[in-house]
């Protein structure tokens, strides 16, 4: 599976800009309000990571890893501090400019997959597209080629609930990849999956990394966290350990 | 997102939930399409009112001999004799510049009678100017003119009712008519006119010239235009008030009144009876446009009310674009569209429905078919400002959901 080849162009749409680690952020703090109570979910979060790499962000339910992922992915916002994508400090921007961020620096994989309901997998690929103004053909030709890059490519015309769970996860990395972003944000992305389908899909998401993504892996289960080059643990909003590892290369 | 990928992500949107979209395109359509229907039929009857009192006559004011007064009591209009022949000379002589046409109208009913049948109907004895002045023209035949009409020559024109009682399915011109015994030749038939703005059949008539009437009919007494009335065909409609106070003053000084007295005459102005009818229509016709429009406005609360419901059903796939980097103005416009959209065919289908009801409306009552361009386009106008108006307050709703808080959304 996943002889994952590069896609044209290369995988930045953004230029690297030189001398700037890829994702910079410094001190985070994220508080919520719930009801009376303030809720720290993020207490001065340092974290920079490289271009090119796999990293897991770990920890239990309630640890702040999906609050740091959602800010990491411009999704969120911190309450303090700052962060910087790309060398762009992104942490006090319109919603409509992290809208325009998103699309051409991050790719969401989730752990539900999200593809749209009723609508083909050629089509859901091609949604990022649409967004960047691209013109139908290009569309069609770009996401017919992220598809060949996930093995999806004779599955285009099928809609999600024709295809399997790996299926559909496969479409949404491809979707993910479609708009050359250089980094991928999967969050859970096997939490739905068997272990053979998982497997596939972290393969596919290690041959991103080879082509030089930057994966971001949010899980809470050790043995997927294996898979990547470096883990940081959360705990309670702060970064309790940070390691370097060997990663397993999963089957391919 | 370029135009045309925004309307086909609305049509494929709106394809998707085909009875839905359909039921609520109902209210606009049949919002549209009373308020077409009643606005083309408030034109038509409008102007089959006024199509009425065209065919009484142009811009026609109706001079009367007055009221006689003997100790207190009122004779009633033309119980005095007070119109000369030397008034209506003046008036043909152009003394009141408003005044297009003028023409002597004397009138008394008589039997009449063909080989095989006989009738009582309305004698006229009139100049040619009468035809020009009721816009009249023969059906068959001829009319006489000033030539034709200066000797007395003993021709009649009848109106059609008159030529169906008398002589049925064959041709009457030429055929002799009995007028009070009197033989005449039936020269022309008048097309039909129809009912008039009071009620009469204009058709029931016959028409002889003045001279031929004067002759036979009526000996009238000496100066005066006994038995008759003066029909006044005003230039243009806009002058009809102006060319009535002209003629009053013109025959009260004809007359030798002096300022108190009042007028010896009566005018009629047809005009102004027009009017009011026509207002009565309008007021009416208002009305229903104004009933048609509030289901227009229920129409649009419809597309409001599903746009509402899908924003929610919707909540994941808006998450979903918006984390692929969907800006808020994406996703705004893109409801906008598809509401746009519902009214917009809703609107075309309205405007089709509008027409068929309209024409309906219009054989049924028997005017004439109303569907200006303009009210269509109007209402097309109006449906897409329903789209956006009740579309606006969903799309923006969809448009401030919070993406995190979207993609945790079960449906």
């Amino acid at each position: 599976m996943a002889a994952v080849s590069v896609g044209e162009g290369g995988p930045y749409r953004d230029k690297p800009r030189e001398g700037t680690p890829l994702i910079e952020m410094r001190n985070i703090h994220r508080t919520y309000v719930m009801g009376d109570n303030l809720v720290h979910a993020l207490r001065g979060v340092d974290l920079v990571i490289e271009r090119g790499t796999s990293i897991a962000i770990m920890g239990t339910s309630g640890s702040g890893k999906s609050t740091m992922m959602n800010i990491m992915g411009c999704l969120d916002q911190p309450t303090q501090g700052t962060y910087h994508l790309n060398g762009r400090d992104v942490s006090s921007l319109s919603r409509s400019q992290l809208a325009d961020v998103r699309g051409r620096m991050i790719g969401f994989v989730f752990q539900s997959f999200n593809l749209l309901s009723r609508t083909s997998a050629v089509e859901n690929v091609e949604m990022p597209l649409m967004y960047q103004g691209i013109p139908g053909r290009e569309r069609r030709k770009r996401a017919l080629h992220a598809l060949d890059r996930v093995n999806l490519a004779d599955r285009a015309d099928h809609h999600s609930s024709q295809l399997s769970g790996g299926q559909q996860q496969r479409v949404a990395i491809a979707r993910a990849l479609v708009c050359e972003a250089p980094i991928i944000m999967a969050d859970e992305p096997t939490g739905n999956l068997d272990t053979k389908t998982s497997h596939e899909v972290i393969a596919i998401l290690q041959g991103l990394t080879d082509q030089g993504i930057t994966v971001v892996l949010v899980t809470h289960e050790p043995d997927i966290a294996a898979y990547a080059r470096r883990v940081i643990t959360l705990r309670d909003g702060e970064i309790v350990d940070d390691k370097l590892q060997e990663p397993i290369r999963a089957a391919s | 997102m370029t135009v045309f990928t925004t309307l086909k992500l609305a049509f494929r949107a709106l394809w998707r939930n085909k009875v839905r979209s359909m039921l609520t395109m109902l209210g606009i359509i049949f919002g549209i399409g009373t308020v077409i229907a009643m606005i083309a039929s408030g034109q038509g009857a409008k102007e089959a009112v006024a199509d009425v009192f065209r065919s009484m006559g142009t811009n026609l004011l109706i001079v009367t001999n007055g009221s006689q007064r003997q100790f207190g009591a009122a004779g009633g209009a033309g119980s005095r004799y007070s119109l000369t022949w030397a008034d209506e000379a003046a008036l043909e002589n152009g003394e009141v510049p408003t005044v297009r046409w003028v023409t002597p109208v004397l009138q008394t009913k008589a039997q009449i009678a063909s080989d095989d049948a006989n009738w009582n109907t309305s004698v006229i004895g009139t100049k040619p100017a009468y035809f020009q002045i009721k816009n009249w023209a023969p059906k068959e035949g001829v009319l006489f003119d000033e030539d034709a009409a200066l000797n007395g020559p003993k021709i009649a024109v009848i109106g059609q009712t008159v030529a169906t009682q008398l002589y049925a399915s064959s041709n009457p011109i030429g055929q002799p008519i009995r007028i009070n015994g009197q033989p005449y030749e039936v020269v022309g038939v008048l097309e039909t006119k129809g009912q008039s703005g009071m009620g009469q059949d204009q058709d029931d008539v016959i028409i002889i010239p003045l001279k031929t009437y004067l002759q036979k009919m009526d000996k009238g007494i000496g100066k005066f235009i006994s038995k008759g009335q003066l029909y006044v065909s005003v230039a243009s409609e806009s002058e009809i008030t102006k060319a009535e106070a002209q003629l009053t003053d013109l025959l009260r000084e004809k007359h030798n009144l002096l300022a108190s007295d009042d007028d010896d005459f009566q005018i009629r102005n047809l005009a102004e009876f027009a009017l009011s009818q026509q207002k009565s229509t309008d007021k009416i016709a208002t009305l229903l446009a104004i009933v048609a429009a509030m289901s227009l406005i229920v129409g649009g609360i419809g597309v409001m009310n599903i746009m509402l419901v899908s924003v929610i059903e919707r909540t994941r796939e808006i998450g979903i674009r918006m984390a692929v980097g969907a800006k808020p103005l994406d996703v705004l416009t893109q409801f906008l569209v598809e509401a746009l959209v519902l009214a917009a065919v809703g609107g075309v289908i309205g405007v089709g429905f509008g027409a068929v009801l309209a024409k309906y409306m219009a054989s049924y009552y028997g005017w004439k078919l109303f569907f200006p361009a303009t009210t269509a386009a109007i209402a097309f106008a109006v449906a897409g400002g329903v789209g956006v108006v009740f579309g606006l307050y969903p799309a923006i709703r969809a448009s401030r959901l919070d993406p995190i808080t979207a993609l945790r959304y079960e449906t």
